[in-house]
């Protein structure tokens, strides 16, 4: 029997991992990575309590957090292919500017 | 230690060991692959838990369909590995660890007080119990959901489209 606290360390040692990560990458693409690391890691945790509490909506959740997760990465990657074509460059640091 | 907790620790390794490589590897499609192992190690662990429906839907739709746009979009913009940061932003990597300590820190002290050690109840996240909820109690917000969806949809079309000259 795996206890509950396990599942929540695992969960929260991604999260920081994936909060790491944003900070330290300087191309976007490897930050938007990272912020599905950090998804991933709030999922894990719902799925946790919701089977311990014997609960379901927890789950439901989850299934909620991954449509938003599809959302973000749709927009986010178009984002980055608009970015590119303007800018020829992935590098955050480089594109710090709103105006073109 | 019995031999479901060992199968943890197994897992656990590769979900960790994947997000580590993901923000150690210079080259995107690299931590791209690192990220779908990490995932298909979570999709075990919601299958041990009793989740099954999360777990097949964590290989479908993160590992297979984003994971999938992600790496269809490195390779189209022929990304190549990051180069070194300019000095002015370098400071940001150093406060990366004690920024990690921090929240490692944090979240431990809001997890150690979680009293719910006990065993799970029989109630499981099968199919059928997923998808009875989702489609009685919680029908609004599913619904909801695929306006949401449909929005990304257009605004992704509509930030990628080539511009008229």
């Amino acid at each position: 029997m795996v206890p509950l606290s396990w599942y929540l360390i695992l969960s929260a040692a991604l999260f920081a991992i994936g909060a790491v990560g944003v900070f330290v990458k300087n191309n976007i693409i490897s930050t938007l990575l990272c912020l599905e690391l950090m998804l991933n890691a709030a999922n894990l945790a719902f799925v946790a309590f919701s089977i311990f509490q014997g609960t379901i909506e927890g789950q439901l959740f989850v299934i909620l957090v991954m449509a938003v997760a599809a959302a973000e990465a749709g927009v986010g990657l178009a984002i980055v292919i608009a970015l590119f074509r303007n800018r020829e460059t992935l590098d955050v640091d480089e594109s710090s500017l709103l105006k073109l | 230690m019995t031999f479901q907790q060992l199968l943890f620790i197994g897992f656990a390794a590769l979900v960790l060991g994947g997000g580590i490589a993901v923000v150690l590897l210079r080259n995107p499609l690299y931590g791209a692959f690192a990220l779908i192992t990490s995932f298909v190690g979570l999709s075990a662990l919601y299958v041990m838990m009793g989740a099954q429906f999360i777990g097949a839907a964590q290989i479908v739709v993160y590992a297979g369909a984003i994971m999938m746009l992600f790496v269809f979009v490195i390779m189209l913009l022929n990304v190549r590995a990051d180069e070194e940061r300019p000095p002015r932003h370098r400071f940001l990597v150093w406060l990366a660890a004690p920024l990690a300590l921090l929240l490692s820190a944090g979240l431990w002290l809001a997890v150690a007080g979680v009293q719910g050690d006990r065993a799970p109840s029989g109630e499981a996240g099968t199919v059928e119990r997923v998808g009875k909820n989702l489609m009685t109690r919680y029908l609004l917000p599913f619904e909801l959901t695929s306006v949401l969806i449909l929005l990304a949809v257009v605004g992704a079309l509509h930030l990628a489209k080539r511009e008229k000259e």
